[in-house]
C-alpha cells in the first residue's frame, strides 16, 4: 500500500513538479523536432519513456555492482541497448512511425533525460521507485510533446489528432522550425503562471 | 554507493556490460529481422501497386537498377499472368527547393504515365510540399500523358507543365526527376525489351 | 567539387543543424550567454564532429556493415565518440596546453551532444562517401558555430538593452530569440538550386 502511494507521487513530480521539459528544460531535441503533429509527439513521448523505465530499472539492479569511474559509459552502453530495442521494435511492428520519428529514435541515447535519471536517481534508489521515477517522468515528457504536438498541429494544419477541423492549409509557420521555438516559448510561460497559482494555494 | 575503482574490475564490468547488451541486441534482432524484412518489402510493393495497374507478380524482386546523375533509379517491373503491365520507378532529383526529392513513377508497357508518388521530400510546407497528390491536385496533370509526346517542364520554359504557384522551383524539379525516370525506362526497358530484369534475359511479351 | 560546395551550403545555410533540423539544442541555449564561450564550444564542437564522423563512417564500413552486425550501430557510435572525447582531451592537454585552456572545459559536454551522433549517423544514411562525409560533417559543425555564435551575440544584446517582460525571462525568451533567427535562416532556402 505503502509503495503504491509512493509510487503515485513520483509519477505526479515528474509530471508537474519536476516535468522534464518545462522545468528541466532537458531533451529539448526531440522535443522541437518531433512535434509537427500531435501523434508524433506522442509517440516520440512513449518511445522515450519506454526506455526510461528500463533503463531506470537496469541501473538501480546493477548499479552498485559497477565502479564508480565507468558509471557513465556503463550507463550509456545500457541505455543505447534499449534504445537499439525500441528501434528494432518500432521498425519491425510500427514502420510508419518509425519512419516519421527516424534519427530522432537512435537519438534517444543521448536525451540528457536518461541518463540525468540515472545518474541522480536510479544509481540511488530501489528498483520499484526508479520504475515510478521513469514512469513519471516519460509521462510528463509525453505530455508535454503531446500538447506542444498539438498545439503545433491545431494551428499549423488546422487539424487535431490527423482530423481536419477546417478546410485550408493552416498557419504553415507553426509546423516549421520557428513555430516549434515560439509555440514551445508560450507554453513554457503558461506552465509558469499555471504552475505558480497552484503553489499559492 | 558504487564500488571502488581498480583496474581490472573497470575493465571486468565495462566488459561485462557490453557483452551482455550485444547479446541482447541480437537477440531481439532475430526475432524483429524477419518482421523489419516483411515491412520492407510489403512497403515497396504497396506503393508500387498505387502507381501501376493490377499485377501478380513481387516486383520487389523484379528490379532493374541504373546509376545515372549520381544516385541509382530502381525500376520495378510488374507483371500480371506472364505480360508485363508496366513499370514503377524510383526516381529522384536534387534539384529541389529543399534539396532532394523521391519519386515513384509508374509507367504503362508503351511510356505512358500512370500514377506518381512522392516517396520523400523537403519541400516548404504549404508550397512546394504540393507535388503530393494528397496536397494538391498538381500531380495529377502527369497521368495519362507520355513523354514522348508531351514536353516534360513549365510553361514558362516552354513546356506542357502547370507550376504550382509560388513554387516553381519544386514544379521544375519534379518534371526533371519524371524526366530522369522517363529516360532509364525507355533507353533500358522500353527500347531493349528488357521486361525481365530478375533473369537480365529479353522477354518476348508485349 | 561543385558538388562539395553545395553540401557545405546546404549543411551551414539552408539545413542548419540546430535551426531547421534541431540537433544539439541542449548545448544551444546552455552555452550561449556570451559570445566569447560560444566560440570556445562552437572550435570544440567542429573538432569534435568531424573527427568522429570521420571514424564512425570507417567503423560502419569496415567493421559493422562485413560482420552484417548493423543493429549495434546507436551502441557503437556512442561508444567511439566518449572514447573519443576522452583522448581528445588527453592528448590537447599534453600537445597543446592553450587550446586545452580554450576549448577543454566544453569537450565533456559534447558527448551528450546530440548533433554529433546524429551528423554521424545522417553521414550514413545519406550513403555518404568517406570524403563527402568528411566535408559534411566540417561543415554541419560550422552551421552549429555559426548558429551558436549569432545567438549569443543576439543574447549578449538582450540583456544589455532590453526590457524583457517577467514571465518571459530565461528559457521562453531565448526560444523566442531562436525561432526569430529560424525564420531568418529560413530566408536560405532554395540558395542551393
Amino acid at each position: 500500500m505503502n509503495i503504491m502511494k509512493e509510487g503515485i507521487q513520483l509519477i505526479l513530480k515528474g509530471i508537474f513538479k519536476e516535468n522534464p521539459t518545462f522545468v528541466l528544460v532537458l531533451g529539448m531535441c526531440p522535443t522541437l523536432a518531433t512535434t509537427s503533429s500531435a501523434i508524433n509527439g506522442m509517440s516520440m513521448g512513449l518511445a522515450t519513456a519506454f526506455v526510461l523505465m528500463l533503463s531506470n530499472m537496469t541501473i538501480s539492479l546493477v548499479g552498485k555492482m559497477i565502479p564508480d569511474k565507468v558509471r557513465i559509459p556503463s550507463y550509456v552502453v545500457i541505455i543505447a541497448a534499449f534504445v537499439t530495442v525500441v528501434d528494432l521494435l518500432m521498425a519491425g511492428y510500427l514502420p510508419d512511425i518509425h519512419s516519421t520519428l527516424g534519427i530522432f529514435i537512435p537519438l534517444i541515447v543521448v536525451n540528457c533525460i536518461v541518463l540525468a535519471r540515472a545518474e541522480s536517481f536510479a544509481a540511488k534508489n530501489g528498483a520499484v521507485h526508479s520504475i515510478f521515477d521513469g514512469l513519471g517522468i516519460g509521462l510528463g515528457f509525453t505530455l508535454a510533446l503531446t500538447f506542444l504536438g498539438f498545439v503545433r498541429e491545431l494551428l499549423g494544419s488546422y487539424s487535431v489528432f490527423g482530423h481536419k477541423l477546417a478546410p485550408g492549409d493552416g498557419i504553415i509557420l507553426f509546423i516549421l522550425a520557428p513555430g516549434a521555438f515560439f509555440v514551445l516559448a508560450y507554453l513554457m510561460i503558461l506552465f509558469n503562471i499555471v504552475k505558480k497559482k497552484f503553489i499559492k494555494k | 554507493m558504487a564500488k571502488e575503482s581498480s583496474f581490472k574490475n573497470m575493465v571486468l564490468t565495462l566488459l561485462t556490460i557490453t557483452f551482455v547488451s550485444s547479446a541482447v541486441l541480437a537477440g531481439v534482432y532475430r526475432l524483429t529481422a524477419e518482421s523489419i524484412e516483411a515491412v520492407r518489402i510489403q512497403k515497396i510493393n504497396r506503393g508500387i501497386s498505387e502507381v501501376l495497374p493490377p499485377f501478380d507478380n513481387n516486383p520487389s524482386e523484379n528490379v532493374y537498377k541504373k546509376y545515372v546523375d549520381g544516385d541509382t533509379v530502381y525500376v520495378y517491373i510488374a507483371t500480371k499472368d506472364g505480360n508485363s503491365v508496366g513499370a514503377a520507378v524510383q526516381t529522384f532529383t536534387n534539384n529541389g527547393y529543399g534539396g532532394r526529392i523521391v519519386l515513384l513513377v509508374g509507367f504503362l508497357i508503351d511510356g505512358t504515365i500512370n500514377n506518381i508518388n512522392v516517396i520523400s521530400h523537403n519541400e516548404t510546407p504549404g508550397l512546394g510540399d504540393k507535388i503530393s497528390p494528397q496536397k494538391s491536385e498538381f500531380s495529377l496533370q502527369f497521368h495519362g500523358k507520355n513523354p514522348e509526346n508531351y514536353k516534360l517542364s513549365v510553361r514558362k520554359e516552354g513546356g506542357e507543365v502547370n507550376a504550382i504557384t509560388a513554387s516553381t522551383i519544386s514544379s521544375k524539379a519534379f518534371c526533371d526527376a519524371i524526366e530522369r525516370a522517363y529516360r532509364v525506362y525507355r533507353e533500358d526497358v522500353m527500347k531493349k525489351g528488357n521486361w525481365d530484369a530478375g533473369t537480365g534475359a529479353t522477354s518476348t511479351n508485349k | 567539387m561543385e558538388e562539395y560546395i553545395l553540401i557545405v551550403i546546404a549543411a551551414i545555410f539552408v539545413n542548419n543543424v540546430v535551426l531547421s533540423q534541431f540537433l544539439g539544442i541542449c548545448p544551444f541555449l546552455g552555452v550561449s550567454n556570451r559570445v566569447s564561450t560560444s566560440l570556445g564550444m562552437g572550435g570544440a564542437v567542429v573538432f569534435v564532429l568531424t573527427l568522429s564522423a570521420i571514424v564512425t563512417y570507417l567503423i560502419q564500413n569496415f567493421i559493422l556493415l562485413p560482420l552484417k552486425i548493423e543493429y549495434m550501430q546507436t551502441l557503437t557510435f556512442i561508444l567511439v565518440i566518449a572514447a573519443l572525447v576522452q583522448m581528445v582531451e588527453i592528448v590537447l592537454k599534453k600537445v597543446s596546453p592553450a587550446l586545452y585552456q580554450a576549448l577543454g572545459i566544453f569537450l565533456p559536454l559534447i558527448t551528450t551532444n546530440c548533433a554529433v551522433l546524429g551528423i554521424a549517423i545522417l553521414s550514413i544514411q545519406k550513403g555518404y562517401s568517406l570524403a563527402q562525409t568528411t566535408v559534411f560533417s566540417f561543415a554541419s559543425g560550422t552551421g552549429f558555430a555559426l548558429a551558436l555564435i549569432l545567438f549569443a551575440g543576439l543574447r549578449e544584446q538582450l540583456d544589455l538593452t532590453s526590457n524583457v517582460p517577467k514571465q518571459m525571462k530565461g528559457y521562453p525568451i531565448a526560444l523566442i530569440t531562436a525561432g526569430l533567427l529560424a525564420m531568418a535562416f529560413m530566408g536560405f532556402g532554395g540558395i542551393v538550386k
